[in-house]
């Protein structure tokens, strides 16, 4: 075979064609030792793909190996579309978060809403029915009419993708940083159900079994995507790299998704796997390698969008709202009935062989031929040469002058981009399609959705702060597992599964191999000590703009069990003249936290979490929101114990708060008191002797006041704060209209 | 024949999108730009043009908000 | 007991929601897009989503479903159709209601719990209703802004065909007069922008949108 007939990716000829597609010497090298010759055009294009970052997880593979990813309640695994937990009566709930960053960083709106398209797809392959997506972005700063290009097209493209199809998005976070500024992180979460003996898994199986390509018919979209996009740093030059950007049609991708589910109701399939980055070639290769067969696939059989398009073309495009069925040969013409009735393509390509080899075919005649371990396990996997920076790597903007009152200290805070509501957003969302949300975006500290198939619900979190892991990637990286834990604790739920998207830097580079490095560390001592398993993740690397590395970025999403939603606390003071408790070991400190950051003097460093203290307070505090005793529950994080107070306000029901005793833990030092930050500590408001009896396991309690009136007044020794809810309200939901600006 | 249908909202009725588009103008320094509309075109290929006015009007637009306009290409 | 057909087109998405709804005021099941047979059902609910991925213009093109031409022939019977979001377009597109749902006013989509007022229209679906009467129900849509031309707007004030608004202050999406849902003539055939299906339940927001559901079986009984 020559790879010239086949034709090849366009190149320059600048230089050798495996270095323009993103492979280095070595690995080339390694290709041709591994099949024997050296790879056609077909070949090569599909190796380059597999063997990217983005699919081969070349430079993390070997540091994931660290995390935890067994439990009693874990019902698949990483290695599969998606990880899955049991939540009874025979249900699992399948959940998996991924980032789209590249795509949305050169069209935003198109970018996200195949992201939230593509993570859907990995939910809906395992059989499982979509109920909830959230969302997690990152951009540069609020004032920057870049990041309100990308913010308006990000929110616009979740928004559509997910109000279209009907799922509703129920949470997410966003934060505004100027490390983001060129590199914008996209990260979206889907979570579904599904009875756990109808899951299915990815393995392709039964020689002789049909290959089936469902869905959209297949075009241009992002050819080289996943090398080019993806595992390349972003330059100057984006506006030539539009052409290859994906589009998203969630009405075809509801057809798709009903058609599937009922398939896989019917048994009419051996084996589901999605499209995604690099096609036909990473789903037909993974689904035959991990089912231990082989694979030929005929590119005349793959129905074309573009007539003229070529086999290593067919084989690496990126078009959306596709799947791959494996098939028994008796039943293709009954799966062919059900995406008729869907109105959804579907096309017979190939056939499950025992060869081992991926074959490719054009009318029957080989142009390509890969054994699949090389094609799939093939790709060497690197060390990483870590080295801590001397000093704080990113930049210092000073955006508070000095001099600032406690009051407008407090008020800069809540109208900062990162603390402020997001209604702006969110509004943008269907949050409640699919009647399960009983607590939505802003509701509560974790979204609450009820599962009518077992009587009980789910909580779901997604957080992350780039910030903070870049000051100490071991503790915050550990920060981001507590802040979803405390977060499930407020609604009453108990984890039962994490998985995670790792926003990094260039791995190649020292400082942020370290970073890389030493924030799985603290990623997997946290899971390992609160016994979370860690069912599936994704990893993003390479996020630089001109100006550097982004804030390693650890997003966490944590799903949770809720015996009763009716209990689950909201976060906002409920009634007047309640008891106010700070609850748990915090130990607030100014290092890492938003006012230092706006007083320009970020730096190295944050205090260690006592783990176990914390898990001990989180533990005390679910089961106080579990039995219904609670009126209201928040932890304390961006902004402080000040901003926590404020927001629990915004409900309409003012405080009046001494934190002198969190002043003494705090060894005097009344600003970190107020607005210095750190994991363990919540705000909760209830019963008086509900609160003081939380501290009987040890766990500590300080009561600091009561809810009621109209300001938010707390007093930490000589310095105090009051402010009247309206005027923080103001500030907290000035948000969008500084974004519509 | 080849064909291009133009529809426009119906003059008078708010338009958000062509005045999201024409507030936007002046701040990339397109000045003097105003009374703008966005509508949709549709391209098509008829055996016979002689029902392209009813297709519009049953599907194509909707008469009570929108104009519409056929234009031959060839 | 009522018997409810919920309509489902490709791309419907709030259908299982509105068939939970209606179960609650009687049985009901999913009537597929290519059915024309609704023998045996005693009220269609269009419900909301994006029909046909809300292509060209929202229900433009749902309305020439095998379906909905049977749905025009129950209602020209008198058979009661409620259209909710999506259902409403849809209703509007095929003449079954009067007037139009343009874009909103602010361009984007938006998902709001928003209060409305009815106004005593005579329909079978608001019999349990006082005229005044204040409902907590949340909206999300994009293009939900009602319109109809000055002299048909008349009309339907004169003959009652109003028949909910927006609370003062709450209109979300810029549609003339606060109108949030309009009957025709008759009465049989209601059409609304707010979810009444997504406020039947405490645990997941109000449940000010029975009254609706449960108006019919009132008034079968």
């Amino acid at each position: 075979m020559s790879g010239s007939a086949q034709g090849s990716p366009a190149l320059t000829g600048d230089v050798s064609p495996h270095r323009e597609l993103g492979l280095t010497d070595d690995e080339y090298t390694r290709i041709c030792d591994l099949i024997e010759r050296e790879p056609n055009g077909v070949e090569l294009a599909m190796f380059s793909l597999l063997w990217s970052e983005h699919c081969a997880y070349k430079h993390s593979r070997k540091l994931l190996r660290r995390l935890p990813t067994e439990g009693e309640r874990v019902v698949m695994g990483p290695g599969e579309n998606a990880g899955a937990v049991d939540v009874g009566d025979g249900y699992a709930v399948a959940f998996k978060v991924e980032s789209h960053n590249h795509p949305s960083a050169v069209e935003p709106f198109q970018g996200a809403a195949t992201g939230v398209g593509g993570i859907l797809r990995d939910v809906f392959a395992l059989g499982a029915r979509p109920i909830a997506v959230l969302d997690s972005l990152r951009f540069g700063e609020v004032e920057s009419e870049r990041t309100r290009f990308l913010l308006e097209g990000a929110v616009g493209g979740i928004g559509h993708y997910g109000n279209s199809i009907g799922v509703p998005t129920v949470g997410g976070e966003i934060y505004f940083e100027e490390p983001y500024e060129q590199n914008c992180l996209v990260n979206a979460m889907c979570v579904g159900i599904a009875k756990a003996d109808d899951m299915v898994r990815a393995a392709a199986a039964g020689i002789g079994n049909a290959v089936v390509l469902m869905g959209a018919a297949t075009g241009r979209d992002g050819i080289g995507g996943a090398s080019v996009l993806a595992s390349a740093e972003l330059d100057s030059a984006d506006e030539g790299k539009r052409p290859t950007v994906q589009i998203g049609d969630p009405f075809e991708e509801s057809k798709v998704l009903e058609c599937c589910l009922e398939l896989l109701k019917k048994g009419l399939l051996v084996s589901l796997q999605d499209l995604g980055a690099a096609g036909l070639t990473s789903s037909a290769a993974e689904s035959a390698s991990a089912g231990g067969v082989g694979i030929d696939v005929d590119v005349a059989k793959v129905p074309l969008r573009e007539a003229d398009m070529e086999p290593f073309e067919i084989m690496v495009s990126e078009s959306q709202e596709r799947m791959l069925g494996i098939v028994e040969p008796g039943k293709v013409t009954a799966v062919r009935e059900v995406c008729a009735k869907w109105q959804t393509g579907s096309a017979e390509i190939g056939v499950v062989t025992d060869s081992g080899r991926f074959r490719i075919l054009r009318d029957g005649e080989p142009v390509g031929d890969i054994p699949l371990e090389a094609l799939v396990d093939g790709c060497p996997l690197y060390d990483l040469e870590p080295a801590a920076p001397a000093d704080w790597i990113y930049g210092n903007s000073k955006t508070l002058g000095g001099g600032e009152s406690p009051d407008e200290l407090l008020l800069s805070l809540l109208s900062s981009g990162n603390i402020a509501s997001k209604r702006w957003a969110f509004e943008q969302y269907d949050s409640i399609v699919g009647s399960r949300t009983v607590r939505g975006p802003e509701g509560a500290e974790a979204a609450v959705l009820a599962l009518p198939e077992t009587g009980r619900a789910i909580a779901v979190s997604i957080d992350g702060n780039g910030r903070r892991v870049a000051c100490d990637p071991h503790a915050g990286a550990i920060e981001a597992v507590l802040e979803c834990v405390q977060n499930l604790a407020c609604v009453g739920a108990e984890p039962l599964g994490l998985t995670n998207c790792l926003n990094f830097g260039n791995p190649e580079r020292p400082a942020q191999a370290w970073q890389l490095d030493t924030a799985i560390g603290g990623l997997a001592e946290a899971c390992e000590k609160l016994g979370i398993p860690v069912v599936g993740g994704n990893v993003s690397l390479y996020n630089e703009g001109g100006d550097g590395p982004i804030y390693p970025t650890s997003v966490i999403g944590l799903v949770g069990d809720v015996p009763d939603p009716e209990v689950a606390p909201g976060n906002t003071f409920e009634a007047a003249g309640e008891a106010i408790a700070i609850v748990g070991p915090i130990r607030p400190e100014l290092a890492g936290s938003e006012l230092t950051k706006q007083r320009g003097e970020l730096g190295m460093g944050l205090p260690a979490a006592d783990l176990d203290a914390v898990a001990e307070s989180c533990l005390a505090v679910r089961e106080a929101a579990r039995s219904g005793v609670l009126s209201s529950a928040r932890d304390i994080s961006d902004g402080g114990a000040a901003c926590a107070l404020a927001e629990a306000a915004m409900g309409g029901i003012g405080a009046t708060v001494d934190i002198a005793p969190l002043l003494e833990r705090c060894g005097g030092n009344a600003e970190a008191t107020l607005f210095g930050e750190g994991c363990g500590g919540f705000i909760l408001s209830g019963p008086h002797e509900t609160l003081t009896g939380l501290a009987s396991g040890g766990v500590e309690v300080l009561i600091v006041g009561e809810t009621g009136g109209q300001r938010v007044e707390i007093a930490a020794g000589e310095a105090s704060l009051s402010v009247p809810i309206t005027e923080a309200a103001s500030a907290w939901r000035s948000l969008g209209a500084r974004i519509d600006a | 024949m080849r064909a291009r249908v133009l529809i426009r909202p119906k003059e008078g009725i708010l338009d958000p999108q062509g005045k999201a588009v024409e507030r936007s103008l002046p701040a990339l320094g397109f000045e003097g730009i105003s009374h703008v509309h966005v509508g949709r075109l549709v391209e098509l290929e008829a055996e016979d043009s002689s029902r392209l006015s009813e297709l519009c009007e049953k599907l194509l637009a909707n008469p009570l908000i929108e104009d519409f306009e056929v234009q031959e290409i060839e | 007991m009522t018997s409810w057909g919920v309509l489902q087109f490709p791309g419907s998405c709030d259908e299982r929601d509105a068939l939970h709804a209606c179960s609650l005021a009687g049985e009901a099941r999913l009537v597929w897009h290519e059915e024309r047979d609704l023998n045996g059902l005693d009220a269609i609910v269009v419900p909301g989503g994006f029909s046909y991925g809300d292509y060209l213009r929202a229900g433009a093109i749902a309305r020439f479903s095998p379906a909905m031409e049977a749905v025009a022939e129950f209602a020209g019977g008198g058979g009661p159709v409620l259209g909710i979001c999506n259902g409403f377009q849809v209703l509007c597109e095929s003449g079954l209601l009067p007037g139009a749902l343009l874009q909103n006013e602010g361009i984007r989509f938006l998902c709001r719990q928003v209060d409305l007022v009815a106004t005593g229209a005579d329909s079978v679906f608001l019999h349990d209703i006082e005229e005044g009467e204040t409902l907590s129900v949340p909206v999300k849509h994009q293009s939900g802004r009602f319109y109809a031309p000055p002299e048909q707007l008349d009309e339907l004030r004169e003959r009652g065909q109003v028949a909910l608004r927006y609370a003062p202050g709450q209109n979300p999406n810029g549609s003339v007069d606060d109108i949030a849902g309009v009957v025709n003539e008759a009465g049989n055939v209601l059409g609304l922008m707010p979810h009444p299906e997504h406020a039947v339940d405490s645990l997941t927001g109000s449940t000010d949108g029975l009254a609706l559901f449960r108006s019919l079986a009132g008034v079968a009984a």
